[in-house]
């Protein structure tokens, strides 16, 4: 057996009353790639914090390459040789990828020196490692994809041998996926040590020699992945059977419900992130709107609800036109029969400060069944809210509860209940499932379904490509504002990903 | 990624918190009383005495505290709504205005108690139109409402100035004040009230404002938490977002809570008008605009917070010109840097002691298994 790289032994950790991490051992061996994977709130993060520095444990040790430690700080583990590539990437979008990957190890008081001795190393390690993004490169012109290399490129020039990415591909395209995915075989056929957080199967079973799977607090299993399956470890993940797949009939696809013409939406800056797109949503059928983030999906949403204006186009909801180049009120469209499942739960969907019941009626605060004259009838409010809980069995069930305390899958709960029970006849919905576990996932999904099979529209915006295609009866793909794409539910992954990349129509075809 | 803390009880939030705050406020100022050559602890004890120690003296405190639970609820109306109010002591003093005029016109025909209730109206609406202008530059151009209300501020104070020099003056008066109105305005002294527990008072401008300041406490609590207005203001003070999501008119919110505030604050100019010097004089709200900023963030913006902070503040400004007198080395100004030591430690550092706070409750709390709830979602 390989040495150990990583060895943690007893690790627990508590926040108060909370423990999220349980005396946890786990064992990352040299020169290897191991995942971890855990639902939400499973305390993967807490872990790897841990590990570098952001918390101490309460108790447990720490080894590595055999040496126990003591990780006080980022610093202590940079010494030890440890990296970590963050989820949202912590760079200086207007510096160039040499001034950033020095940051914090600039040397002297004048960058001269450093600078040139990092071009040097920069060359190097791009070469190793297949890296390639050029030194002198701004970071805010690079994709998303190549933004991550200089990331992966600032810990090995701080001498990192283990490399912790937290759910590295949640901005990434397939393609864009696959080649970090060979970086990582590079890494590990040099030595180096990675360690994957994800909560995305398909990713563990690609990449990783070993895996741990995280649940409560607690590590629940450690495999050597060629003798596990997927079925195993979301079983393990969950601890119950979970439906991977939606059963679903075939759509019974009915008149348009939503015809959206020609719509241009510029942003802020003047840059036009929806270019002139036109489609159709029917009662009866799920349309998905796949791509890459950052694509002009969620303006698309945005301006369809009227929260954002668009510059040109209409858009008919049950043959009405929608004033989307003028002033549209968000709160008539609901009473049109138009309801928004936000992609940003956290700033736009709920008001986190709010108690439950109250995030229950956001939007629809002024039906006559919630108010009494100028007055919130709060026991009406509240027995609504307790109704929802019950019937979307959210948790903790106490409306009362601010919804900062629920779980980012039963805050998604408190959306599509107070959307759904409204009873619309045109559903939006982004990213109905991000950040959202496992068990959550299937019941949002069957949701989903159900809703298209009450005869309802539903477009669906998600950057889960393996959601897009269980759910949808359509696909539509967006690529840099424009619709690049149509295709039925069956379409491949890999067709949709080449798409989603932008590549021509005609060669997606072949 | 937020810094999970164990999340403190109500009491601690509410209570322990600014108290700790207020503590080591009085131990700096402490410490600049030492430095003057005084003693402190003999300094406390005449501050205490000053603001509680007779019947006078609290209904001094009281008339104080109603000034500041005015204003104090209109910057926290507007914090519910996402917006800093820095205009009360402009809104204050130009809402002087119309409890003058309504004073002066009708003073002698009507009654106090007919008088009251238009008075209010006066202050309310003069109060609220002044702060109609930044609401609406800030809803429709943008304009930050916290450079806009400071500038209002200054164009009422010219504007009161002009007012009472040129216009408002009576014709051989020397001062520049409203004449002084007929008893029959006169609102009714409340001084009885603190007599009844035993004490006896000379003389104290304790008046009937300050019931109307309770009341205006508890239709404030109603107004944020109980109505519609109130959900919207509040959705709106969150997260725009989630109230554009929400179809709330972001216009009509701002201008609207501006305007509740601004109302707020001018009927702070009921207090020492009406029921105390009995004209509009220069600069009556002597700072009481922004003694109410300090005291809604005291109070945590909740009404009875506000009430509670308002009284300390009261006791400071009686208790302290109780001192300023007593001790000769403690002048004027060490009173005011005493409350800016207060304001200080219960507003701006309000946080300061909250994660140390946090830490020992977290230490102390039993360690039951659970999961730990989406935390990360909090600023």
């Amino acid at each position: 057996m390989a040495d150990a790289a990583i060895q943690l032994s007893g690790i627990s950790k508590s926040f108060g009353p909370v423990r999220a991490n349980r005396d946890i051992d786990l064992l990352v061996e040299k020169g290897t790639i191991h995942g971890i994977i855990g639902e939400n709130g499973a305390g993967k993060s807490t872990l790897m914090s841990i590990l570098y520095g952001f918390y101490q444990a309460d108790s447990g040790e720490i080894r590595v390459n055999g040496k126990p430690i003591a990780i006080l700080s980022p610093n202590d583990a940079i010494a030890a040789g440890i990296g970590m590539v963050h989820q949202h990437f912590m760079l200086v979008q207007n510096f160039t990828v040499l001034e950033n990957v020095i940051l914090g190890a600039e040397g002297e008081a004048l960058l001269g020196k450093g600078i040139a001795k990092a071009r040097s190393e920069l060359k190097r390690l791009e070469r190793e490692y297949g890296l390639d993004v050029g030194p002198d490169a701004v970071v805010e012109d690079l994709s998303v994809g190549l933004q991550q290399r200089v990331e992966i490129l600032k810990a090995l020039y701080r001498g990192a041998d283990i490399l912790i990415l937290d759910e590295p591909t949640g901005v990434l395209t397939p393609a864009e996926a696959d080649h970090l995915f060979r970086i990582l075989g590079q890494l590990k056929a040099q030595g180096k040590t990675v360690v994957l957080i994800t909560h995305k199967l398909r990713e563990i079973m690609a990449i990783t020699d070993n895996v741990s799977v995280m649940r409560q607090g607690t590590m629940v299993a450690s495999r050597k992945t060629n003798a596990t399956t997927v079925e195993e470890l979301a079983e393990l993940m969950v601890g119950r059977r979970v439906l991977l797949r939606v059963e679903k009939e075939e759509a019974q696809a009915a008149a348009p419900k939503l015809v959206v013409k020609n719509l241009t939406v510029r942003d802020s800056r003047g840059v036009t992130v929806v270019d002139d797109v036109s489609f159709e949503v029917r009662a009866g059928e799920i349309v998905g709107i796949a791509g890459v983030a950052g694509n002009g999906q969620s303006e698309l949403l945005e301006a369809i609800s009227g929260i954002r204006r668009a510059v040109n186009g209409t858009v008919l909801l049950d043959g009405e036109p929608i004033d989307v180049t003028g002033t549209v009120d968000p709160g008539a469209l609901r009473d049109r029969g138009l309801a928004h499942v936000p992609e940003d739960r956290h700033h736009v969907g709920l008001v986190l400060a709010f108690d439950e019941a109250e995030n229950s009626i956001l939007g629809y605060h002024d039906k006559p069944q919630y108010l009494k004259g100028p007055f919130l009838d709060i026991p009406a409010i509240r027995a609504d809210a307790r109704e929802k809980i019950q019937k979307y069995d959210i948790r903790p069930a106490n409306e009362r509860l601010r919804t900062a305390n629920f779980s980012g899958g039963n805050q998604q709960k408190v959306v599509l209940a107070r959307e759904i029970e409204q009873d619309p006849g045109v559903l939006l919905v982004g990213q109905p499932t991000r950040g959202v576990d496992v068990g959550a996932i299937e019941f949002i999904h069957r949701r989903l379904v159900a809703m298209r099979d009450a005869n309802k529209a539903v477009l669906l915006v998600s950057v889960e490509l393996d959601e897009i295609r269980s759910l949808s009866d359509r696909i539509l793909v967006m690529f840099a504002g424009r619709i690049v794409g149509e295709r039925d539910g069956n379409a491949t992954e890999g067709e949709l990903g080449l798409l989603m990349a932008g590549v021509e129509k005609q060669e997606a075809a072949e | 990624m937020s810094t999970p803390y164990a999340k403190l009880p109500a009491w601690a939030d509410y209570g322990l918190i600014p108290l700790i705050n207020l503590l080591v406020a009085f131990l700096v100022a402490g410490l600049v009383v030492l430095i003057v050559g005084e003693n402190p602890l003999r300094a406390a004890a005449i501050l205490v005495d000053g603001a509680f120690g007779r019947g006078q003296y609290v209904a001094y405190t009281l008339y104080y505290a109603t000034n500041f639970i005015f204003t104090g609820l209109a910057v926290a109306v507007a914090f519910h709504g996402g917006l800093f109010n820095i205009g009360g002591e402009g809104q204050a003093y130009i809402a002087g205005l119309g409890v003058a005029l309504v004073a002066l016109a009708f003073d002698a025909y009507l009654p106090w108690w007919l008088i009251f209730p238009l008075a209010i109206l006066g202050a309310a609406a003069v109060g609220g139109l002044w702060a109609l202008i930044p609401a609406y530059l800030q809803a429709k151009r943008g304009s930050h409402i916290v450079i806009t209300t400071i500038m209002f501020n200054f164009i009422a104070a010219s504007a009161m100035v002009y007012l009472l020099v040129d216009v408002l003056k009576p014709a051989a008066s020397m001062g520049p004040e409203t004449r002084a109105f007929a008893q029959a305005a006169w609102l009714p002294k409340l001084n009885w009230v603190i007599e009844l527990f035993g004490a006896k008072i000379r003389s104290a401008p304790l008046n009937l404002s300050f019931l109307l300041a309770l009341v205006m406490a508890v239709v404030v609590w109603a107004l944020i938490w109980r109505t519609k207005l109130g959900y919207e203001i509040r959705t709106f003070g969150f997260s725009p977002k989630a109230a554009r999501y929400a179809g709330i008119n972001e216009t009509r919110i701002i201008v609207v809570t501006m305007m509740i505030s601004g109302a707020l604050a001018g009927m702070m100019a009921l207090n020492p008008i009406l029921g105390s010097e009995h004209r509009v004089q220069l600069d009556f709200v002597t700072g009481a605009g922004f003694v109410g900023i300090a005291v809604a963030l005291m109070g945590r913006s909740h009404p009875l917070g506000i009430v509670l902070a308002a009284i300390l503040f009261g006791a400071l400004y009686q208790g302290g010109a109780e001192l300023a007198f007593e001790m000769p080395a403690i002048s004027r100004d060490m009173i005011v840097i005493i409350q800016g030591l207060v304001i200080l430690f219960a507003g701006a550092l309000e946080h300061m002691f909250r994660p140390w706070v946090q830490t020992v409750f977290a230490s102390l709390a039993p360690r039951t298994a659970g999961l730990e709830p989406a935390k990360a979602e909090a600023r």
